[in-house]
């Protein structure tokens, strides 16, 4: 889980970074995403660098998932009969939304493709240039899609101050004497990521970027 | 104070068990949490009635014999406390307590609320253990430690091998148990030879018994009553990665 | 009770020439068992503490085949788990004049003359070992910034040879054994039964030869043979039913094997610790002891005045009596056990005690926590204030412990000699379950040094002697089967009264009556009543005990109501003993034996002797195995 994280956290902080670019103007993104698909060129054809990384990409969240539902299915087989009465000590709602979270995300990314990577429920449809997507995407009309946004994106936020902490875990970099430091960096990721995803949409949907 | 205790039963391993419900009069609030229960069963006997089962030893919190979920919680709410050192003056008068066993596929029930931990001394056995022959030994101030490293070894080393890590742990994991194990005899110079070893027979040991696996939840050092600190977990997994690389 | 007197014993196996030379004799001149043989000697080890653990886990790697068995659910939870204060061992890594013979000599004094001088210079010889054995199985001794061990000092000494682990020394010596223990177990040389309880010693043509034991969780009564039993079961303390020692701990292998033969040493030799949590209530269940290291920096005290009812800060510091410091200017708070035991009993006796009942002491921090600062106090005894305020509800940083005396230890046991054989030839007794080198007061630290020192060096090698001989053969069905169907039919009895009282209730009683009459005071009056109301009330047991269930199932209130059967007979020899003992020593006072100031007051010239029992048909005979002192000059024990 840790390392398929790790893969996904990277791509997270690329993609958070291009989505920035909409700040610079429509053309700056556009070219942004152009860049993105001739990437390499001439050296290898259209979209090598972008396909290889989506297919890497695709390959971590299988793998992310698969181990997810492997562990829970060890969990439910480690413990036949359940609690009558169960009260959770330890601090920290977001340990316990892992599972479902989860979930919660991948439904969201489902729709995400389909709204800004296919354009299938974008108003811009797919035929149309990434940015003009984007701001038509989060229109001031469509506020109930910037909310949709704004929660998911809350609930990857936690889902990643947990994830990454419990990677440095499982990847056994914790230790006493750094353990608050990489609490903090965990945090601070996943608190850097949410501002960053947050911020085009919001500004959009405020009108601040047109 | 009174109080209705809602207990499991279950007459041995084959039973199904369910929950049973009881009243208790008069508890005292300096009674410990077995004090009451011992009141309970001296009636249940002169009943004659089947007391509860439950295991218990030293009753100062140290044998790791006893453990019980408490409303939910294993060793119950009291931080850093096992069953026995629970006192009743953390309860009100009138409550409504839920005793269960631990719960987890390694650790079947035996009867009520004993369970076989064995599955504990088999990691062990896997490897919890510096090979030393008795008489071999070098004279003790042969080789210094730092006394950073002597005092986090037994903070790790002084788990109790109760179960409450595995009891409270969502996916009832063993990874705290083991860990601080891994731990307390990795941080000293004379776990070292066999370190990397050690780590991955006990992984292997723990995994083979059927525990689930580790998500860092937490929810095993928050009930440890000896407070075994989570970066346990991070070294035995440190050392676990770096001897299935070799 | 009537008892008679047998032959002395005059030999116990010691070697004789200079004392520091006779353990190296004894070692060479036991037999050696070739490796091929030993595979073929079964050797059956009863109990997991740090004698049991440390002797199963060493006989298995010299490649014995070994069967050890405990109550438990795991080995690693025998009682030595919650020894505290540390272990002494004459390293003399500080320089304060510390030396073999100093250990040798301390705990002979201290033992009040009643310990064997040949036994105790072994085990002060080899706990220099223990210690080296201990840090190379990765026991996590406390230790200076230096990277070197840490020691102190304890009651009974003025050195500080005490190792320790925090206020967890016992149970970090008890994992290192059971760690030892469970390597032999995955090497196959060990076979571990857990949750099974002896109920008989076999003994056929002579010879200890197996054990018969209930499975705990199926009631199946087994048979184990072997060449040779090693107990190691621990004291008898329960016997008082509210001790420090552990719920499960009993009397029953030894007091079985006591049946079958084995002589019985100084049964009334029993060990108050001054340190303890006062009671709380009827109910109360069992005592938590204190460690004695806090009276290393806490000082004891009551109000000088009677029935004070102040709390304890607003009582100014010329109201209080430190009396410990104003009656043993030289040791003290750090006086050893029994002495510090008897001053807190006369104190409260005197009306001057604390808390409920007036049975109490304070033992006080707040100059330690002024001198050091309350981080310094807190690392060295955090964990036992945690554990005082998790029981009592009382914070000990601000408001001063209240301490009261309670049952320990028992250095009474089985007899054993120099080889720890008992006199059953194959039954070999260590750790609390022997008598051997304590006398008549055990001092602080010593109980974890003797079970280490029996286990993993001293047994090891004398039983090699007896095993030379063997293997032993075929054993006798007859013995086997007399020994099985005794003990089914001691089950099936105390099925069968199905009475009115429970096990636990005639064990509450018992306790209070052996308190009362043959605890920290014995008097000829109170032991002769104790000695009448033990039968009547073992006969009330017999006639109306409550035990429920069968016996084919996990049944607690059997496995109790066997061991307390056990432990009216144990008490009755435990009072004939305090009787026939009219001197006081160590942790016997009989009140009619003082000297001017209340001290104990021995009397070397009736009494330097060990009292060994026989049980046979016609009652208990005594044996007495006379004490000389080549070494220590026997005096008045002083610490003044």
């Amino acid at each position: 889980m840790a390392v398929t994280g790790a893969v996904m956290v990277s791509f997270l902080v690329l993609h958070m970074l291009g989505n920035l670019k909409i700040f610079f103007g429509r053309d700056s993104f556009n070219e942004y995403a152009h860049w993105l698909r001739t990437l390499l060129e001439p050296f290898a054809p259209y979209r090598t660098v972008l396909t290889i990384l989506e297919i890497g990409l695709v390959v971590a969240v299988v793998l992310h998932m698969w181990a997810a539902i492997s562990l829970s299915r060890r969990a439910g087989k480690a413990r036949p009969v359940k609690y009558v009465a169960r009260k959770s000590q330890a601090n920290g709602y977001a340990t316990h939304i892992m599972r479902w979270g989860g979930v919660t995300i991948v439904l969201f990314v489902i729709w995400h493709l389909l709204d800004l990577t296919f354009g299938v429920v974008n108003p811009e449809g797919f035929n149309s240039a990434p940015a003009d997507r984007m701001i038509s995407g989060f229109d001031p009309s469509r506020w109930w899609v910037t909310l949709i946004y704004f929660v998911a994106v809350v609930m990857v936020g936690m889902h990643l101050r947990h994830g990454i902490w419990s990677a440095f875990q499982t990847l056994g970099w914790a230790n006493r004497d750094r353990n608050k430091a990489l609490r903090a960096t965990a945090g601070l990721v996943s608190i850097v990521l949410v501002i960053g995803f947050l911020l085009p949409p919001l500004a959009i949907t405020f009108g601040v970027v047109k | 104070m009174n109080l209705t205790l809602r207990v499991w039963r279950q007459k041995d391993q084959s039973d199904k068990g369910r929950m049973v419900t009881y009243k208790v009069e008069d508890v005292s609030p300096d009674m410990s949490f077995l004090e009451m229960l011992d009141v309970l069963n001296e009636r249940l006997i002169l009943e004659g009635d089947d007391p509860i089962a439950f295991d218990h030893d030293c009753r100062e919190g140290i044998c790791g014999m006893c453990g019980m979920v408490i409303n939910g919680v294993a060793h119950g709410e009291q931080r850093a406390t096992t069953t026995c050192q629970l006192h009743m003056r953390h309860f009100e008068d009138g409550a409504e307590i839920t005793i269960e066993p631990w719960r987890a596929a390694p650790f079947p029930v035996v009867k009520d609320l004993v369970v076989d931990r064995s599955a504990f001394d088999r990691i062990i056995q896997a490897g919890g253990f510096v090979s030393v022959p008795a008489g071999s030994a070098p004279d003790a101030h042969s080789v210094p430690v730092r006394k950073e490293d002597a005092d986090a070894a037994f903070d790790a080393a002084t788990c109790i091998g109760c179960g409450a890590c595995v009891a409270a742990c969502p996916n009832g994991s063993a990874s705290l148990f083991t860990a601080a194990k891994i731990t307390h005899l990795s941080l000293l110079p004379q776990g070292q030879p066999e370190r990397l070893s050690r780590a991955k027979a006990m992984v292997d040991q723990m995994d083979a018994e059927g525990f689930g696996g580790c998500t860092n939840t937490g929810e095993c050092t928050a009930v440890c009553p000896k407070g075994i600190p989570l970066d346990a977990i991070a070294q035995m997994n440190s050392d676990y990665l770096k001897a299935n690389a070799k | 009770m009537k008892y008679t007197e047998g032959p002395e014993i005059r030999d116990t196996k010691a070697p004789d020439g200079p004392i520091e030379e006779r353990w190296e004799k004894r070692k060479f001149s036991a037999k050696l068992v070739n490796p091929a043989n030993k595979r073929k000697l079964n050797v059956i080890v009863v109990g997991t503490g740090l004698a049991g653990g440390s002797a199963a886990a060493t006989l298995g790697e010299l490649g014995y085949n070994v069967k050890s068995f405990c109550y438990q659910d795991s080995p690693r939870r025998a009682h030595s788990i919650a020894a505290q204060g540390g272990i002494n061992a004459a390293k003399n890594y500080r320089g304060d004049g510390d030396s073999i013979y100093r250990l040798f000599y301390d705990t002979v004094k201290g033992g009040d003359f009643r310990a064997r001088e040949s036994n105790v210079y072994r085990l002060a010889q080899v706990s220099v070992n223990i210690i080296d054995q201990a840090v190379a199985q990765g026991v996590p001794f406390a230790r200076e910034y230096g990277g070197l061990l840490d020691t102190r000092s304890f009651g009974g000494a003025q050195v500080s040879r005490t190792f320790y682990a925090r206020g967890q020394t016992g149970q970090q010596l008890l994992l290192g054994a059971y760690q030892a223990l469970e390597r032999q177990v995955a090497a196959g040389t060990v076979e571990m039964h857990t949750r099974h309880e002896m109920l008989d010693l076999i003994v056929a043509d002579g010879r200890a030869r197996g054990i018969i034991v209930r499975d705990m969780v199926t009631g199946e009564i087994e048979r184990h043979l072997a060449d040779a039993v090693v107990l190691a079961t621990g004291g008898y303390g329960n016997v008082f039913f509210l001790s420090t020692n552990a719920k499960g701990c009993n009397t029953t292998a030894i007091w079985r094997a006591h049946e079958r033969g084995a002589y019985f040493a100084n049964p009334c030799y029993t060990q108050i610790h001054p340190t303890c949590i006062p009671v709380s209530g009827e109910y109360q269940s069992k005592l938590t002891l204190m460690s004695e290291s806090l009276r290393n920096d806490g000082r004891v005290w009551v109000p000088l005045r009677k029935n004070d009812e102040r709390a304890p800060g607003d009582i100014p510091e010329e109201e209080r009596d430190y009396y410990l410091e104003r009656i043993y200017p030289s040791f003290g708070n750090l006086v050893p056990r029994d002495i510090a035991s008897r001053a807190a009993k006369n104190v409260c006796d005197e009306g001057r005690g604390v808390g409920p009942g007036g049975l109490g002491v304070y033992l006080d921090f707040r100059d330690a926590i002024n001198r050091l600062g309350r981080d310094a106090v807190e690392k060295k005894y955090g964990n036992l204030f945690e554990m005082y305020e998790r029981i009592t509800g009382e914070n000990p940083y601000d408001v001063p412990m209240r301490i009261y005396p309670a049952v320990h230890y028992t250095m009474g046991g089985l007899w054993v000699d120099y080889d720890l054989q008992s006199t059953i030839p194959g039954l070999f007794v260590i750790g609390e379950a022997n008598f051997s080198d304590h006398g008549a007061n055990r001092l602080g630290a010593s109980a974890l040094m003797q079970g280490l020192a029996d286990g993993y060096f001293v047994l090891p090698t004398t039983i090699g002697d007896y095993l030379a001989n063997g293997p032993y053969g075929d054993v006798d069905e007859e013995a086997v089967a007399e020994a099985e169907i005794k003990v089914r039919n001691k089950i099936d009895r105390l099925l069968s009264v199905n009475g009115t009282r429970t096990p636990d209730s005639f064990h509450r009683e018992l306790g209070r009556l052996m308190w009362d009459y043959c605890g920290m005071e014995r008097t000829e009056e109170s032991l002769r009543k104790a000695l009448e109301r033990i039968p009547e009330l073992r006969e009330e047991f017999w006639q109306n005990v409550k035990v429920t269930g069968t016996a084919e199932e996990l049944n607690q209130v059997l496995e109790k109501a066997g061991r307390v059967a056990d432990f009216f007979d144990l008490a009755e020899l435990m009072c004939l003993d305090a009787l026939v003992r009219t001197e006081s020593c160590g942790g016997h006072f009989r009140a009619e034996s003082q000297d001017a100031d209340g001290e104990a007051l021995r009397d070397d010239e009736n009494f330097a002797h060990v009292s060994a029992w026989e049980h046979t048909p016609d009652g208990p005979v005594l044996h007495k195995e006379p004490l000389e002192y080549e070494y220590v000059k026997m005096t008045q024990r002083s610490y003044k």
